[in-house]
């Protein structure tokens, strides 16, 4: 099966039903079926041919949703660039898997334009909204998203198939821990693999209404959609969170019936002084993944949702997920991110590569048909995490991150092998941030530690040393940062000091920063 | 009204924009729609006006109307003074 059969199989089953809902625009499942057909025409017309790369550089948006779709019923694989992304980086994804085509909006053309002449591959670029401003540029053909509906209104059949379950569907970019992204290859059998396996632990239907505000770029949010497409649910995709009174009348106005949430999120809801527990009595779960809730925080949001079934979960992009805590073992395993979820195998390796026994610490392994097929063009990072497994030519996904097991199979998180931070839920490599401070020519030295913060988990900071005269400040450091890094990457404090901390070898000890360094608190508590 | 104006920019440029791009902040601009605030950046918006102008903010008002651009937020201000009178 292909991803793309989750659309069109719930568009025959329940053609009129509300698929897609994004602020003052509905859809039924017929009319996205339509439209994503006739786009997918229209690539295909434009010369995309099978396993073509094409970004989506988009806000979460009815547009995305098609692209992604158009996309994959054209045969091609889809990236999803986290719409904060800024021009450099973006300009590095597209060229690192060679893009041909970039779908995105009128309103970030002024993000893609400088950088047109040096991304080679890239020959088109559709546009939604309405273009105020004329591109000139020779090289790339311009194409209105609406112009090329128009032109394949009468294309309303799926065209033929280009594409078996083992081919692409999708590039999904992590922050590297060599400073650049890399994209993480998935297959349509990876990805129809994961989604099966979560629809079926949440029970999902086609009765479910799912609010997500995740962006489409983090896999836990382009599943939302994926997902509810394929049983026929009802999904909501607001484009943030950050008023968060206005998702949660829309939590009630749109009897939503199921609401992902990272940890920050959560952390936020709590700080809520108005909520009062039962006030959404159609809401039949809360998913958290990407890093654990404090058991603090679990009691209390169950206090705040009473009959809402809560899930911990566990799991990293390049096999989706891993892990959940059934509802019911919650109260009994707080601080478990629960056992393999349905048709996956994990076990815990010890420093020499055996399997290790209960209650012994050691890096967590992930067997399955969602593994990942690697990092797009990195073999030899690649190899770090794909190792072989028990069959021949299998593929085992070795996670970096450390675990214990109990008798039960119930998975408890210990730590990470390296220093990956974890922040509003999504992972930053501080290799990443250190790249761009050591871009300023002023900095002679950098690092970039993860402190632990009540609302973000760990709030990004970045120690730097100048060059003897320079006179910036910590906000010249951060206006620097902003201008390069997505929003979430970018460093909430900065300290400027004259010397770094050493290890004997010579090395920045990040051990004696984090050590130096107090909880943050990004926000104070109301 | 003009004071609190300045007041409100200086604070959205120094913590959101970091010190810059200050005229290229139009007082109708939206904040969201720029990019320039996020979850956090709401609350910690919320915790400036609640200190500056010593007014209690309630869950029910933190929404885009109120909040989300340098207009917005001297209309409620001003609403909230009245009330508070």
């Amino acid at each position: 099966m292909q991803i793309e059969e989750f659309l069109e199989q719930s568009a025959r089953q329940f053609p009129e039903k509300t698929a897609l809902v994004c602020e003052d625009q509905r859809l039924a499942y017929r009319e996205i079926e339509e439209q994503c057909n006739r786009l997918a025409h229209a690539l295909i017309a434009l010369g995309i041919e099978r396993g073509d790369r094409i970004a989506v550089y988009l806000d979460n948006s009815v547009e995305a949703v098609l692209s992604i779709f158009a996309i994959l019923k054209a045969g091609a694989v889809f990236l999803v660039v986290n719409p904060t992304t800024k021009a450099e980086k973006l300009a590095y994804i597209l060229n690192n898997c060679r893009a041909r085509a970039l779908i995105t909006h009128a309103k970030k053309l002024a993000v893609v334009k400088d950088r047109l002449p040096q991304m080679a591959h890239l020959q088109n670029i559709i546009v939604a909204g309405t273009i105020v401003e004329a591109i000139e540029n020779g090289a790339k053909l311009f194409s209105p998203l609406d112009e090329l509906l128009t032109q394949h209104t009468q294309s309303i059949q799926p065209p033929l198939k280009r594409c078996i379950d083992i081919d692409l569907a999708a590039l999904i970019y992590t922050s590297g821990s060599t400073g650049n992204p890399k994209g993480v290859m998935m297959t349509h059998l990876n990805i129809v693999t994961a989604a099966r396996s979560i629809t079926h632990y949440l029970e999902n239907t086609g009765a479910d209404i799912i609010l997500s505000v995740l962006p489409l770029s983090f896999d836990y949010g382009l599943y939302q959609v994926l997902m509810g497409f394929s049983v026929g649910a009802t999904v909501i995709l607001e484009p943030s969170f950050a008023y968060t009174q206005v998702i949660l009348e829309k939590l009630s106005a749109e009897n939503v019936t199921g609401f992902p949430l990272v940890p920050t999120m959560a952390a936020i809801l709590l700080q809520m002084k108005g909520l009062s527990p039962g006030r959404f009595p159609c809401l039949r779960y809360i998913s958290n993944t990407a890093a654990a809730l404090p058991p603090s925080h679990i009691e209390r949001l169950q206090a705040l949702f009473p009959a809402v079934r809560i899930y911990s979960m566990y799991g990293l992009t390049e096999c989706k997920r891993v892990s959940y805590l059934p509802p019911d073992q919650l109260a009994a395993r707080p601080a478990s991110v629960g056992r393999a979820i349905p048709n996956t195998e994990v076990y815990i390796v010890d420093e020499r590569g055996g399997r290790a026994g209960p209650g012994t610490v050691g890096e967590l392994v992930v067997r399955g048909a969602h593994i990942m097929k690697g990092y797009w063009e990195k073999p030899e990072e690649t190899d770090r995490v794909l190792k072989p497994g028990p069959l021949p030519g299998e593929k085992v996904l070795h996670t970096g991150d450390l675990f214990r097991m109990d008798e039960e199979g119930y998975l408890y998180f210990v730590g990470r092998k390296d220093d990956i931070i974890k922040t509003r839920g999504e992972k930053v490599s501080p290799k990443e941030v250190e790249a761009v401070l050591y871009a300023m020519p002023e900095v002679k030295e950098a690092a970039v530690i993860g402190v632990p913060d009540p609302i973000l988990g760990q709030a990004i900071k970045a120690v730097v040393v100048f060059a003897e005269g320079t006179t910036l400040s910590e906000r010249d450091v951060m206006r620097h940062c902003a201008a390069r890094l997505e929003d979430f990457m970018v460093p909430k404090s900065v300290e400027i000091r004259a010397t770094l901390p050493k290890t004997t070898t010579g090395k920045i000890s990040k051990r004696e920063l984090e050590l130096a360094t107090p909880p943050a608190n990004s926000v104070s508590l109301r | 009204m003009q004071a609190i104006e300045q007041q409100l920019r200086q604070f959205v440029v120094n913590n959101f924009l970091f010190g810059q791009g200050e005229d290229q902040l139009s007082n109708h601009d939206s904040f969201l729609e720029k990019g320039i605030v996020d979850s956090t950046g709401v609350l910690e918006l919320v915790v400036f006006l609640e200190k500056q102008y010593r007014i209690k903010i309630e869950d029910e008002e933190l929404i885009p109307a109120n909040l989300d651009s340098i207009d917005n937020l001297l209309r409620f201000i001003e609403k909230k003074a009245q009330i508070a009178r």
